[in-house]
């Protein structure tokens, strides 16, 4: 399956809406998106994972490479997932503390 | 007791059609298991998979990868089998705690981690000809 992105920018934050699967077959695409993003400047990024489908470790790998890209050049990451079969994975792994999840995209957007 | 078995590539392209199988076969083998159960099922093989297909990768060997799905009235058991080159589970490296800034250095060891919460049961067999993992949920009484 492929995935597809949309990419819009708000209140200083590139927004990348996902949607599909987001497995070993799909986030080297995502991962290449991302970094290109960053090496625009657009390093301010959130990851909305409403249309996601299945997320694995692979995925969860691929957020955490981003989040230090963009930290590295002086941005951020943050994340909008509210599905809790996708939040699950975050509480497993602890990774949910490292990068909060945020109910909507407006409120990932809101402050600095 | 029911088998399915299915043989890919051991290509990444392959593992949306193992969630299909698994998802179609397990779904109507085994009804009374919950959807996030099987969710939990198809991570931790989808999980399984992309070891094996990275342990193909690892020897260029194309595979293939077998997965097979066992269901009895008690419990599914699904066992992936590669040709690859085995590894040591128990050598996997621990992660850092989730507080540990530490932590996010480490962008890969999450799947064997997953593949043990998400489960009732993993088992690891290797031998010369490479691993098996066999993955088990227990099936609700009926």
């Amino acid at each position: 399956m492929q995935l597809r992105t949309e990419v819009v920018d708000i209140s200083g934050w590139t927004v990348v809406s996902v949607y599909g699967e987001l497995d070993v077959a799909t986030a080297p695409d995502l991962r290449e998106q991302l970094i290109e993003l960053v090496n625009q400047g657009r390093s301010h990024l959130v990851l909305d994972l409403g249309g996601i489908d299945f997320l694995d470790s692979t995925g969860l790998g691929m957020i955490v490479s981003a989040l230090k890209r963009a930290r590295t050049h002086g941005g951020d990451l943050r994340l909008v997932c509210t599905e809790s079969r996708i939040t699950r994975l975050f509480e497993i792994t602890g990774l949910d503390r490292a990068v909060p999840l945020l109910p909507t995209v407006d409120a990932a957007v809101a402050g600095s | 007791m029911a088998v399915v078995e299915l043989e890919i590539p051991a290509r990444p392209a392959y593992l949306s059609l193992v969630r299909l199988i698994v998802d179609a076969a397990v779904g109507s083998l085994a009804p009374g298991l919950s959807v996030a159960r099987l969710d939990d099922l198809k991570i931790a093989v989808t999980e399984a998979c992309s070891n094996a297909i990275e342990a193909h990768e690892a020897i260029l060997a194309d595979g293939p990868v077998v997965v097979r799905c066992v269901i009895d009235d008690h419990q599914v058991t699904v066992d992936i089998v590669d040709r690859g080159r085995g590894f040591d589970p128990d050598r996997v490296e621990t992660l850092p705690a989730a507080t540990d800034p530490r932590r996010l250095r480490h962008e890969s060891g999450l799947g064997i981690p997953l593949m043990r919460t998400l489960t009732d049961e993993v088992a690891f067999s290797l031998d010369a000809d490479g691993t098996k993992v066999s993955l088990t949920i227990y099936r609700p009484p009926s």
